[in-house]
């Protein structure tokens, strides 16, 4: 017995160092490690990875977020501001410079506030694509840059959006309003329009079919490429990757067109939780399962395991 | 014909017209097993068992698998996981099963190298054994084209790539192979069929064989110990089971195979509810993209060995050394020249032959999953390729020196 129990070790020895060598080693050496910034927007590493001549600009604008971020926001008076935005953001808006505004109704929920203050200030800057829109190539969002100037305005309107914007939000809900608008989603039923509706007649769908690729073509035309429909993006990546993606893209895929989404702690839990949810469904039947299955077999072990004493008793 | 008489029992009726006692006899309880033997010889077993778990889940997975290249990726990741119930546990049974079982092969072949398991009669179950990892290679490679996933795709691409012969540029014969340019449909419902039927029927004649060949040398024993069987299963037979040195494969040695096998499955299924990736690479749930090549193509860590012995050289060079080390280990019964059947530790020089050999295969292993653009890693690993192949060219050599013991 004792001879067999060596054995044993040297057996587990051996496979846990195969284990450790094909998958935490070499993990570790494919893939750079790249820390997150805890979900705070102060563009540290936007200005660190960026181009020499353009550190300045970025460090001043970050700057300027810091002041806006310290003024007092008046939610009464944000309301009125927040008009100009609902010009564009609204239920059935149309595509506009490649993608189509998403709705706002939970803004204060999923985005942090410097991030939305950043990116009322300047969105190609606060996106961290900036180096995309040069020349006469402008932001989809950019006019608003000209349309809101003042620095107690903007304050005002995050106010705002923080305070009323903020309601309770459903973890497809929060990916449809913060990805949606780029990402497919076909396990979830979704396209860049949304979720996609029942149709009687072929007809209609095959119009709507249409509809949908004419809006990956804009998408396309803005983007350079179809952003990947996100189904199982939850099992092909990691936690980690996803997480240190969103909050800045360019960390992950340098030079990448996906833009930041400035997501709050909130928000980023409620869209893990969707990818989650469309890309590994069986999480919770694992984990009600699994004890049960494994309680068997060591049932089943102890069991045997008595037998086999019962017949080998004699031998010896 | 023979004479029939009114059998008293379902039993006897059978008994009278396909000797199932006299079946049972000779497979079960007068099929001798030595004794001494530790639970490295439950392995066998083991495998059998993975392999029956594998053709369940397989054939459940296949009742809503499409081999297409437009709908296999969603009929695996969307049907299978989301909509057809347990479909998840089957998949992740099936792709757990297909790790594990080359976990399990890798230690019964060096079980068997450890205890000269290979000669003296035994070169057949040898040589039966090796027959069964290939199939199993196949298997497995096949499978893993089947969810169309970016690794099928690009494993699929370079593994048939491989028949171009370097230099040969045996183009046609790669696209023989795909029944395409590149791997398309024609070449996802090949690998299809190969996996499902082609493969799986060979291996059970491959396994029925590897029986077959232990059946008149019997399995080894932990010192290599040659007895007379005949008389030992006289001494068991006759009540004197503590003198003899069998015991009956049923139900004595299968109590304890199927202690290993419990304990053998409460980690089997840890790891099918609670840590799969290392058997469900994350790659490979990227739908196959033709344009986009992954960052890295590695194959399913049971081949990187092999594909570490490929990469660091020049390519037909690597090439030639691959296919070598692909068959190698078919002639290790031949190449140890040594009369003694004994385990290495007692075998001189063999001893640090088998130890360095074993260290040997997983550094390679280790090696070939990680970038080859580091140099400190490119260069390990082109060292222990150059020592895998050194052992095999100092075997013959050093087990010929060997004394009889
Ligand atoms: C000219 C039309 C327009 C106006 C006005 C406008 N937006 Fe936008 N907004 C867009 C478009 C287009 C996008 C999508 C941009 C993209 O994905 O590149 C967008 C994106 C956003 C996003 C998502 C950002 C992210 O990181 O994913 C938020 C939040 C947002 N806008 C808030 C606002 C707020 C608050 C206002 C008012 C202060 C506003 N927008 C005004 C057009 C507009
Ligand atoms: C304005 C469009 C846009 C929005 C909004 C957007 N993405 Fe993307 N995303 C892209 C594009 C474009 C790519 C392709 C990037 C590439 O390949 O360089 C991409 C790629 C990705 C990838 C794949 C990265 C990889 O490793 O290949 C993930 C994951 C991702 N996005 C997640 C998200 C999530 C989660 C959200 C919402 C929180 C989101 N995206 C919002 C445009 C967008
Ligand atoms: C799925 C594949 C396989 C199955 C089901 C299988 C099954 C078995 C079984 C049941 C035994 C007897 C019990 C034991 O010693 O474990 C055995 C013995 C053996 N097998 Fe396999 N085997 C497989 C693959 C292999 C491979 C890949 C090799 C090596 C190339 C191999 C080499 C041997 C040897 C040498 C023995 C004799 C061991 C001894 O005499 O002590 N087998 N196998």
């Amino acid at each position: 017995m004792n001879k067999e129990l060596k054995i044993f070790a040297v057996v587990a020895a051996f496979t846990i160092a195969l284990y450790w060598g094909v998958e935490p080693f070499a993990h570790s050496q494919m893939h750079a490690h790249v820390d997150g910034n805890g979900l705070v927007y102060d563009g540290k590493a936007d200005i660190a990875y960026t181009s020499k001549d353009k550190v300045k600009a970025k460090k001043a604008f970050w700057a300027d977020v810091k002041t806006i971020a310290a003024l007092k926001g008046d939610v009464t008076a944000g309301e009125a501001g927040f008009a100009t935005c609902t010009g564009c953001h609204m239920d059935g808006a149309a595509n506009m410079g490649g993608v189509t505004p998403p709705i706002l109704d939970h803004a204060g929920a999923l985005y942090d506030k410097n991030y939305l203050i950043a990116l009322i200030k300047d969105p190609a800057m606060a996106m961290n694509t900036d180096h995309k829109f040069t020349g006469t190539r402008t932001h989809p969002m950019g006019s608003i840059k000209a349309m809101m100037t003042d620095n107690q305005q903007i304050a005002d309107v995050v106010a705002y959006i923080k305070a009323k914007k903020a309601g309770e939000v459903t973890p497809k809900e929060a990916y449809v309003e913060s990805c949606g608008r780029c990402h497919a989603n076909r396990y979830g039923n979704s396209t860049q329009l949304g979720e996609t509706p029942k149709f009687k007649y072929k007809k209609d769908e095959l119009a709507y079919q249409i509809k949908v690729l004419e809006e990956q073509d804009l998408i396309k035309a803005y983007m350079g490429k179809i952003p990947p429909d996100l189904s199982i993006i939850y099992r092909a990546r990691s936690h980690h990757f996803l997480e240190t993606f969103i909050e800045n893209p360019q960390s992950q895929l340098h030079g990448t067109a996906m833009p930041r989404v400035g997501l709050s702690e909130n928000g980023m839990h409620k869209v893990m939780a969707y990818l989650e949810e469309t890309g590994d469904p069986s999480k919770p039947a694992r984990d009600a399962l699994g004890p049960w299955v494994l309680l068997f077999f060591v049932i089943f072990t102890i069991l045997a395991y008595l037998w086999k004493n019962s017949l080998w008793r004699d031998l010896h | 014909m023979a004479k029939f008489e009114k059998a008293s029992s379902i039993g006897e009726w059978l008994d009278q017209r396909i000797a199932v006692e006299t079946l049972k006899k000779v497979m079960q309880t007068e099929y001798w097993i030595p004794k001494d033997i530790n639970f490295l010889w439950a392995m066998g077993m083991v495998l059998a068992a993975t392999f029956g778990i594998l053709i369940v889940s397989g054939i459940f997975l296949l009742m809503y698998y499409q081999p297409h290249v437009d709908h296999a990726f969603d009929s695996v990741n969307y049907l299978i996981m989301t909509e057809v119930g347990y479909g998840w546990l089957w998949r992740h049974i099936h792709g757990v099963g297909a790790s594990l079982v080359f976990l399990i092969i890798y230690i019964h072949m060096f079980t068997g190298i450890y205890y000269g398991s290979y000669k003296r009669g035994r070169e057949l179950i040898w040589i039966s054994g090796m027959l069964l990892f290939v199939l199993f290679s196949a298997e497995a490679f096949s499978g893993y084209m089947l969810p169309w996933g970016q690794m099928s795709y690009w494993a699929g691409m370079v593994i048939t790539n491989l028949f171009s012969g370097g230099s040969l540029e045996a183009y046609g014969l790669v696209e023989w192979i795909r029944g395409d340019y590149v791997p398309a449909q024609a070449f996802l419902t090949r690998f299809f069929m190969l996996h499902v039927f082609l493969m799986p029927l060979m291996i059970i004649g491959a396994i029925v064989f590897h029986f077959g060949t232990l059946r008149i040398p019997h399995v080894n024993n932990q010192e290599g110990e040659d007895f007379d069987y005949a008389e030992a299963a006289e001494l068991y037979k006759a009540g004197k089971v503590k003198e003899s040195k069998v015991i009956p494969f049923s139900p004595v040695f299968l109590s304890k195979d199927v202690f290993v096998m419990g304990v053998y499955f409460v980690l089997f299924f840890y790891l099918v509810f609670y840590n799969f990736s290392f058997a469900m690479d994350p790659v490979n749930f990227d739908p196959a993209n033709g344009l986009s090549t992954p960052a890295h193509i590695y194959p399913e860590w049971y081949f990187l060995w092999s594909y570490e012995i490929l990469r660091p050289f020049s390519k037909d060079i690597g090439l030639i050394l691959f296919a070598i080390s692909q068959v190698i280990f078919f002639t290790l019964p031949f190449l140890d020249r040594s009369p003694n059947v004994a385990p290495a530790s007692r075998r001189g020089l063999f001893k640090y032959w088998f130890w360095i050999l074993l260290v040997d295969c997983l550094i390679l292993t280790f090696m070939g999953k990680l970038p080859p653009t580091d140099p400190t890693f490119a260069s390990i690993g082109l060292v222990s390729a150059v020592i895998f192949f050194a052992l095999w060219i100092a075997l013959p050599i050093i087990t010929k020196l060997e004394k009889k013991l």
